[in-house]
């Protein structure tokens, strides 16, 4: 029994034992030397993330309280890969942070609520790994004590996520008095459509909506993602989003799955929503981390097209989608850090000109746009493809109108700043950036997964394969 | 001995719910708006409580999740209060409005 739980839940043991390391390094002082520490730091995640290939049985713990299944640990290999390359981008940054030890620590007991989070078979446990995913990164947000914007961003984030977990307790306190259980099998099986179970699910869906900042629920985002450090913002972008949609897909076809009914018309007035209201705010922008956040906020809007297609489909084109998603955020945000930490240059006019001095970033930076934007031989087209063929199954032909005029619109969107980078006459050379080899690999590994997952069709099918099980 | 009515407290933590959300849209002091997400959070204690006693007297997964709430609510009231001093440090207010380095 002790043995198989710590098979069963060797993501989480990992990552706590991962935390202890960091506070007995950082006991012994080994964070004073932060170049050597983050190399320990690097070396770990690489043991994490290998790790989490080893395979794994599905299995219940705690009466039903924790389960695993094939899907999830994809997904939560999905994260760990995601929080490998940020760390590895965000290098320079750390050691020059001098805190490195809090970072991690704050960082990876973030992670640890996501995979608690994730693998949760009860409303109990998933709120405690929501929490725990969400307050670090409220710290991590004001990580940068010293910057009025960083500490406006960290208030920003706590307050509208205290706010939001609010909304969302008040819905499940509702959804108890309904059903009478809150184990996910539960109620699943106790569940009807009448009056108090149709308002629970509309407080649960605002609370997460708020995490993963759909329209109108977004207010926060764009302010958050200015103001935290680029690490952080790249972790708030791409981690934790990706983690909150992965849980919101099992909620929603799982436990709300007799519901079905009410949310489509929901979650597609949603949708719209967010990819209208995200394109538009995103063409007025001029910091890039502004644009990004109105960015992300968008691709939220057409994963929901996937989600509203209420099907295996839907989980395998959103899971596949939310990979290259990673890949092509990460790739930006890690060339905004390096062109921020080198020269504190954020906004669209500062990279004017940046194919002449910079041309590798340059080039990168314009597949990982056209991969956002959904460019064919890049994945992101594929990704599109998948999200909306899957929200074609439920036949909601007006939701797809609007998905297919936004893709148009995200494509001037994007193009702005490739036209910035390769055609516009640069007002004030930028310096050759030096580049990190950790910085490298990172935008090596990006580049190489966003060309070849979309032919590479094994993957998606394995997807489809692990999903259909359930 | 007569008990007072389910309705009555479902109407009270009601009450207390959108007293918080009115609370916290319209509020400017960081700290008042700590003090709603709060009244929240107690609403929803109230709910689990009532429902737990008067529909499912013969389990105790209500006030379970109550204990979690306020642990979890400490928590998150304490972090909130460190970052609002961190902030209190760089812009001598605490009045939302005031703090506005980044708009649209």
């Amino acid at each position: 029994m002790i043995n198989e739980s710590i098979i069963i839940l060797r993501f989480e043991w990992l990552i706590a034992l991962m935390i202890v390391v960091l506070f007995v390094l950082n006991l012994m002082g080994v964070d004073k030397n932060p170049k050597r520490f983050m190399n320990i730091v690097n070396a770990m995640l690489v043991i994490n993330f290998v790790a989490g290939f080893i395979p794994i049985k599905d299995g219940y713990l705690f009466q039903g309280f924790y389960h695993t299944t094939a899907l999830i640990v994809l997904e939560k290999n999905i994260l760990n890969l995601g929080l490998m390359l940020i760390a590895f981008s965000a290098k320079q940054w750390i050691i020059e942070s001098k805190r490195p030890a809090e970072f991690f620590i704050l960082m990876f007991s973030s992670v640890l609520g996501m995979y608690v989070m994730l693998s949760s078979g009860h409303i109990l446990v998933l709120y405690l790994g929501l929490e725990l995913s969400s307050l670090p990164l409220a710290a991590l947000a004001a990580f940068n004590t010293d910057s009025r914007k960083s500490s406006e961003a960290g208030v920003k984030y706590i307050l509208s996520s205290a706010f939001s977990t609010g909304i969302t307790l008040f819905g499940i306190s509702l959804l108890y008095g309904a059903v009478g259980n809150l184990g996910f099998d539960a109620i699943i099986q106790h569940i009807h459509e009448d009056a108090l179970t149709l308002t629970a699910f509309v407080f649960i869906l605002a609370g997460f909506s708020f995490k993963m900042s759909i329209v109108p629920f977004h207010m926060w985002t764009a302010d958050v993602f200015e103001g935290a450090p680029t690490p952080v913002t790249n972790y708030l972008a791409v981690v934790s989003k990706g983690s909150v949609i992965f849980i919101f897909i099992t909620v929603l076809y799982t436990v709300f799955g007799k519901l079905e009914n009410a949310w489509l018309l929901a979650i597609s007035v949603l949708s719209v929503l967010s990819m209208t209201v995200g394109n538009i705010f995103a063409l007025r922008q001029q910091n890039l981390k502004r644009f990004l956040a109105f960015s992300s906020i968008a691709q939220v809007g057409f994963v929901l097209v996937g989600i509203a297609g209420a099907s295996n489909m839907g989980t395998d084109s959103v899971v596949y989608f939310l990979v290259i998603y990673l890949l092509s955020n990460i790739a930006l945000f890690s060339i905004v850090e390096a062109i921020s930490d080198e020269t504190g240059k954020v906004t669209i006019s500062d990279y004017k000109g940046l194919y002449k001095s910079n041309p590798f970033y340059a080039i990168i930076f314009t597949v990982a746009l056209f991969s956002l934007a959904g460019v064919p031989p890049t994945a992101g087209f594929f990704g599109k493809l998948f999200l909306l063929t899957s929200g074609m199954g439920s036949g909601m032909y007006v939701l797809l109108g609007f998905a297919t005029i936004n893709l148009v619109l995200s494509l001037y969107t994007y193009l702005r700043v490739v036209k910035a980078m390769f055609i516009d006459p640069e007002e004030e050379r930028m310096p050759l950036i030096k580049k990190s080899v950790l910085t490298n690999f990172v935008l090596a590994v990006c580049l190489i997964g966003i060309i070849i997952l979309g032919f590479a069709g094994v993957f998606y099918q394995y997807i489809d394969s692990i999903s259909s099980q359930l | 001995m007569e008990q007072v009515p389910l309705a009555h407290l479902l109407i009270l933590s009601s009450a207390l719910f959108f007293l918080g959300v009115y609370g916290f849209f319209t509020r400017r002091n960081m700290i008042t708006m700590l003090m709603s997400v709060e009244l929240i959070l107690n609403s929803v204690n109230i709910n689990f409580i009532a429902f737990n006693k008067y529909l499912f007297p013969n389990q105790l997964e209500g006030i379970f999740f109550t204990l979690f709430i306020i642990a979890v609510a400490a928590a998150e009231v304490s972090l909130a209060i460190a970052i609002i001093i961190n902030l209190f440090r760089k812009f001598n207010t605490v009045d939302v409005e005031e703090v506005d380095t980044m708009k649209f």
